[in-house]
């Protein structure tokens, strides 16, 4: 196809190849961090023959705040409210993540009833999560305003139902090694039931919205296309894996929490291109929906705590562990090394959107300048979590 | 797959869009913003922002619960917790002589509000606020909050977390209860048991 530039300097005169033909001028342009379409301080030069990406190098690193340095100087508890600030938009998720490899680390087994408000906490992070990066997808494609608004309303619901049972909307801080920190108060399961009940009408206004809607299937169908092989050489996982066609979702695989309790099906996509990725996350919503209704119904009374956890001088057998579970963008896994002190030994994150991240080039690279801004949203990132 | 017609979809969607403009004239659930300064959203209960020190009786620092065992500042993960603990021991609400803190800083702009110090307090003494029009001036002084600024009576805080204070009220009495009956079973052993912090 085009050439790429050699060196780093990138020409910017007209470039012959090796038939003879004079190619445009080259164009290096520097996209973010500012720009609202990046999701955060993210930045990628970007190498532009006329309006083709010719060449993408993607530059972060803007937020780096010492995410696992800091876990390796505080306590296993102390780490939990900084696993919030990863993926700001799911830290209950991460919570559980994080508690999951401190628990198998320590032996703990979180009752019944937690296990049960760890999974319906969970479903509600992916159906906020989800909606909400629907919403900035569509934003970014074009659709200024209202689908984004429509899916903030809902998941206005959603933070609602945090704040009562956690305190923080977005800074949950809720998980405990060995269950959950407070229990449900009173009156939150009918709210909880209440949101699950209307959800599934405002998908199907979504989904009326615009999932039929002739510029979207254009700027959408066939762009950005991950294949199945580069997916799974790359380790992507989570949505993004299976909107190009692999069954795998870390709830079947693992089986982790309770999660083998319940009957949900895996949306798997054909083509994995920006629709197939957009697509799954609305069909993933659905299910979310069946685990969190059934959560919702049979939810025993009991312990919210295992009794043999200690919040104060916590400190956990030598050996190292790896805990991952499905986060809303794909696995999310904590790596830990413990050598009895209170503090772990290392403390190392495995984030979904930084992995997704990598290929972002091999997606992009043929398409429009527009269509970059379309691929790296369906992508799915939070850039907290790829810097940590 | 076939779209029948061009455009079709686009008008459905703005069918969706008409119907959630015309429905939020009639309806609450289309209609959903608060009009934020005059409006407001009632407070929930298990709310929390920046932590405060819970007061007995009437005097705001003699009656600090506080015994400044440097717990809460050492498992403070942001490190945002400073505390001079006293020389001598004051007698406090109850009229029982105990250390109290002489300094107690908390820096605001670096708390997050993680409610770390909340829950290893073994006293009851650190509690969450639900306060949050906080801005200021600067960015450094009026953002440390110093002990005058912390303390906060009992009262208040079970105006801010009802359900939470009773309980905490409820176990407090119930420690004390059983501490006095401990002392006047064992009244020639040694005195204050269990005084010692951590």
């Amino acid at each position: 196809m085009i050439a790429t530039p050699e060196s780093s300097q990138y020409e910017l005169r007209p470039k012959r190849l090796a038939d003879g033909s004079v190619q445009g001028d080259l164009l290096e342009v520097s996209m973010g961090p500012q720009h609202p379409s990046t999701h955060g301080v993210f930045r990628m030069d970007v190498v532009l023959d006329g309006e083709r990406v010719v060449k993408l190098k993607p530059v972060f690193g803007y937020l780096h705040r010492n995410h696992e340095k800091i876990g390796e100087n505080t306590t296993y508890l102390g780490s939990m409210p900084y696993t919030d600030r990863l993926d700001y938009f799911c830290s209950l998720t991460n919570n559980w993540a994080y508690a999951l490899a401190v628990e198998k680390l320590a032996g703990l087994q979180p009752p019944e009833r937690a296990e049960y408000i760890r999974v319906i906490a969970a479903e509600l992070t992916r159906l906020q999560n989800h909606i909400s990066l629907v919403g900035f997808l569509l934003q970014d494609m074009g659709a200024m305003g209202t689908p984004l608004m429509y899916a903030f309303r809902e998941r206005e619901k959603i933070l609602d139902l945090f704040e009562s049972l956690t305190g923080a909307r977005m800074m949950c801080n809720y998980m405990r090694f060995g269950g959950c920190r407070c229990d449900l108060p009173p009156g939150w399961l009918e709210q909880a039931r209440q949101v699950a009940d209307e959800f599934p009408r405002f998908l199907d206004e979504f989904e009326a919205l615009l999932s039929e809607n002739e510029i979207l299937l254009s700027r959408t169908q066939g762009v950005g296309v991950l294949s199945r092989e580069l997916a799974v050489n790359a380790s992507i996982t989570g949505p993004m894996l299976r909107a190009s066609g692999v069954n795998y979702d870390i709830r079947k695989v693992d089986k982790y929490g309770i999660y083998d309790r319940f009957s949900f099906r895996v949306p798997l996509g054909e083509h994995g291109d920006v629709y197939d990725r957009y697509m799954v996350r609305i069909l993933e919503m659905r299910e979310s929906l069946k685990i969190l209704q059934a959560a919702l119904r049979e939810i025993p009374e009991g312990l919210i705590l295992d009794p043999k956890a200690k919040l104060r001088g916590f400190r956990p057998k030598p050996g190292e562990v790896y805990g991952r579970i499905e986060a809303p963008k794909g696995e999310l896994g904590f790596y830990l090394i413990s050598d009895g002190s209170p503090k772990p030994y290392r403390y190392r994150v495995r984030p979904p959107s930084f992995i997704n991240l990598t290929i972002l080039e091999d997606l992009c690279l043929g398409h429009h300048v527009a269509d970059v801004v379309i691929i790296l949203g369906s992508v799915d990132i939070v850039m907290g979590e790829v810097d940590r | 797959m076939s779209a029948p017609l061009l455009g079709q979809g686009i008008i459905k969607g703005l069918v969706e869009t008409a119907r959630n403009f015309i429905g939020s004239y009639v309806n609450k659930d289309r209609l959903v913003t608060v009009q934020y300064p005059e409006e407001r959203l009632p407070q929930q209960e298990a709310a929390r922002n920046f932590p405060f020190l819970v007061y007995d009786g009437d005097d705001s620092q003699k009656g600090l619960r506080c015994v400044a065992c440097l717990i809460c500042e050492k498992e403070c993960p942001p490190q945002c917790i400073y505390i001079v603990k006293d020389t001598v021991r004051k007698p406090d609400a109850t009229g029982k002589l105990q250390f109290q803190p002489k300094v107690f800083d908390i820096d605001t702009s670096v708390c997050m509000s993680c409610q770390v110090c909340v829950e290893v307090c073994p006293f009851d003494a650190i509690k969450m606020d639900v306060e949050y029009e906080l801005s200021t001036g600067d960015r450094f002084g009026s953002l440390l909050l110093r002990k005058a600024q912390l303390a906060k009576a009992n009262q208040y805080y079970h105006k801010i977390h009802p359900a939470e204070a009773a309980e905490v009220d409820a176990r407090l009495g119930a420690e004390k209860a059983r501490a006095e009956a401990k002392a006047k079973a064992a009244a020639a052993a040694k005195p204050a048991a269990g005084a010692k912090p951590v």
